[in-house]
């Protein structure tokens, strides 16, 4: 496919063209990382890196993959730990982000994973404005055999929340999971009615939300770093799950969001089916950002 | 959305306005500077090359360097250029002119608005006195077809009855019909989000597509896409053809290079912009005002008259 040309490939091209690592293939290798939306800081500090290692040795292919490789690594804090239910029970989850990212399915994935897990679960239908939107969540609720805490369409999502938590204290569940609606960071009124969902959270289970995510679409650009900082600012962000990473996106922007906010991506969508969710690996999404180019499926099959 | 691209942009032309009289390098070294701005802002970064490589010919090739105003010369380059990538001047009406019913077909990747997008569609196409018919095709989606059925309800605009086990194509057919027998004008379907990669979906809309012939197939994009959306965008022109380009979830601060790319990739015209959740926030695309909004224009022409 002419989609998208792997950053390894086209490293491979870079570097096996190059007689030695000069200014322009520095300059391609920056535009190659800005491809996959690293964003011009990101992409910057990592030529720096580059560049200073150029500068004490001769820098072969393989050592420039190698050292991009590794600081790469070093943004993301490979060492962060997946997303870990404390003893706090009922473990409060709270899922936020901008419209149409995937939020509501990944509290599906997300409640099919913890409940083969054997925990019990239960889910809020916080988005009450979206046409349909509790009844897409009361499907995937169905689907994974899970109950699902909704009003009807136009309630007040703090209700639904307070309700939710009542019911996840009585029926003693093991994880309470709360769907908000999609919101752009920019929207104070929108922003105060999430701080709202939280408080009532807080107010109703001690120290509930346990965890808020943010759900990214790994297609978005660098405007993934700005709904970072407010909905961080706003409700304090645990963890990212990175969406939609099974088209040809690469997701570069989530390397920004981990090296300015420290923010850790938990999980990853790779599909739209229920078990398309995968604990965030760095090195597995590192290679992929160097994999060869997406083949399209029915090449698969 | 663009303030902080055209706050760039204005750094980047006081400091030119410094300089008095320019040199080629100091042409070069602001579009240096309005390459970042626009990779900052997303837009693709062959797309970005070849706008920066064209005002340069202009600017060099012309007698910018020896007018007595050369920064206001290359804003007026970089903003005609501009312009001209965001199809400034050319119309970018629906194209219904065809015997009813008249089919408008949605596509686009998982998220980016469809849906809403064919209820503000419909809304709009009603007040222009035609009379719409919804039509839910996608089948995959958890409750895709109840959030059409439900934005209908609002509108108090029919939808046809599609079921979830039923094939896409059949939907559409069926609509067409039943559009036929029963005055409907015109055709909205809303398809289902799916990868550019995906090629079985992909064939599921050229199906759609000859099946039903639609006058507008229009390509809907997220204005918070990153680089890879002239990939996509690409592929769905190459197996669909499209008409044109819906951009939507303008009202926040996205920066929207994906508004460049994507026209400039496909040479399609963004018809219009999703500016909010409800239904009336459709509003019809002007690139000339999106291009002065890009460049901040009441600060250049301010510029210009100090220069
Ligand atoms: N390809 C792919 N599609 C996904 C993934 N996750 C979600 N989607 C699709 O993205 C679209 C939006 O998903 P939702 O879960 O409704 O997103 P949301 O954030 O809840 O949307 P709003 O509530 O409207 O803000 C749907 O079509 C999903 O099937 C993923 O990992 N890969
Ligand atoms: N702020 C804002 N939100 C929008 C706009 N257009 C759509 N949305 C929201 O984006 C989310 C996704 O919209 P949908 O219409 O469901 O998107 P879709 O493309 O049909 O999604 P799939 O069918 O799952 O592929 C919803 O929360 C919408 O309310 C817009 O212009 N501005
Ligand atoms: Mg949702
Ligand atoms: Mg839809």
């Amino acid at each position: 496919a002419k989609t998208h040309d792997a950053l390894w490939g086209r490293l491979d091209a870079v570097l096996g063209r190059a007689e030695r690592i000069d200014a322009a293939v520095l300059e391609e290798l920056e535009e190659i990382l800005i491809t996959a939306d690293f964003g011009v800081k990101t992409t910057t500090a990592l030529m720096t890196a580059l560049q200073q290692r150029a500068r004490s040795a001769e820098l072969t292919a393989e050592a420039v993959r190698a050292v991009l490789r590794e600081e790469i690594l070093a943004l993301l804090r490979a060492e962060v730990a997946p997303l870990e239910l404390s003893a706090s029970q009922p473990f409060v989850l709270l899922v936020v982000g901008v419209n149409g990212v995937g939020k509501t399915t990944t509290i599906g994935k997300l409640a099919q994973q913890f409940k083969k897990q054997g925990r019990s679960v239960l889910l809020g239908a916080g988005d009450t404005f979206r046409a349909a939107a509790a009844e897409q969540l009361a499907i995937w609720g169905e689907r994974c055999e899970v109950p699902v805490i909704r009003h009807s369409e136009g309630a007040d999502p703090a209700a639904v929340a307070f309700d939710a938590a009542k019911a996840a204290v009585a029926r003693k569940v093991d994880l309470l999971i709360v769907d908000t609606a999609g919101r752009l960071h920019t929207k104070v009124n929108l922003m105060e009615e999430m701080k709202k969902i939280h408080r009532v959270l807080g107010r109703e289970i001690a120290g509930a939300p346990h965890e808020t995510l943010l759900v990214l679409d790994a297609s978005t650009g660098q405007n993934a770093l700005v709904q970072a900082r407010l909905f961080q600012q706003a409700v304090g962000v645990g963890g990212i799950v990175l969406t939609k990473l099974d088209g040809t996106a690469k997701g570069g922007v989530a390397v920004a969001i981990a090296a300015e906010l420290g923010l850790p991506v938990r999980y990853i969508g790779i599909g739209e089916g229920i078990d398309d969710l995968r604990p965030f690996d760095a090195e597995m999404f590192v290679d992929a950002l160097f994999a060869p180019p997406a083949r399209s499926t029915s090449e698969q099959s | 959305m663009f303030d902080q691209l055209s706050d760039k942009f204005d750094a980047v032309f006081k400091k030119l306005r410094g300089q008095g009289r320019l040199t080629e390098a100091h042409v070069t070294e602001a579009l240096r500077e309005v390459r970042l701005v626009l990779l900052e802002a997303d837009v693709n970064f062959k797309v970005v090359k070849d706008f920066v490589a064209a005002v340069q010919q202009r600017a060099v090739g012309s007698d910018v360097l020896k007018s007595l105003t050369p920064a206001q010369q290359v804003i007026k380059i970089v903003r005609d250029e501009l312009g001209r990538l965001m199809g400034e001047g050319e119309d970018n009406a629906l194209d219904l002119a065809a015997s009813p019913p008249v089919a408008i077909m949605l596509c686009g990747l998982q998220g980016a608005g469809k849906t809403t997008s064919c209820g503000k569609l419909a809304l709009r196409l009603r007040k222009d006195k035609r009379q719409p018919l919804l039509v839910p095709a996608d089948v995959y989606r958890p409750a895709a077809i109840e959030q059409l059925k439900t934005l209908g309800r609002q509108l108090d605009i029919p939808v046809f009855d599609s079921a979830a086990d039923a094939d896409p194509v059949d939907i559409c057919r069926q609509a067409q019909d039943y559009a036929r027998n029963h005055g409907f004008d015109t055709l909205i379907l809303d398809t289902a989000g799916r990868l550019h990669i995906d090629d079985t979906l992909m064939d599921e809309l050229v199906r759609i597509r000859m099946a039903l012939s639609p006058r507008e197939i229009l390509f809907v994009a997220d204005a918070m896409t990153g680089q890879d959306v002239v990939n996509v965008v690409e592929q769905f022109d190459a197996r669909l053809d499209l008409s044109g380009v819906i951009l939507t979830k303008l009202d926040g601060d996205a920066r929207g290079g994906a508004a460049l790319s994507v026209r400039a990739v496909t040479g399609k015209p963004i018809k219009f912009v999703g500016l909010g959740e409800k239904m009336d926030a459709l509003e019809v695309f002007h690139a000339d005002r999106m291009a002065q909004r890009i460049l901040g224009m009441g600060d250049v022409l301010s510029l210009i008259e100090k220069a």
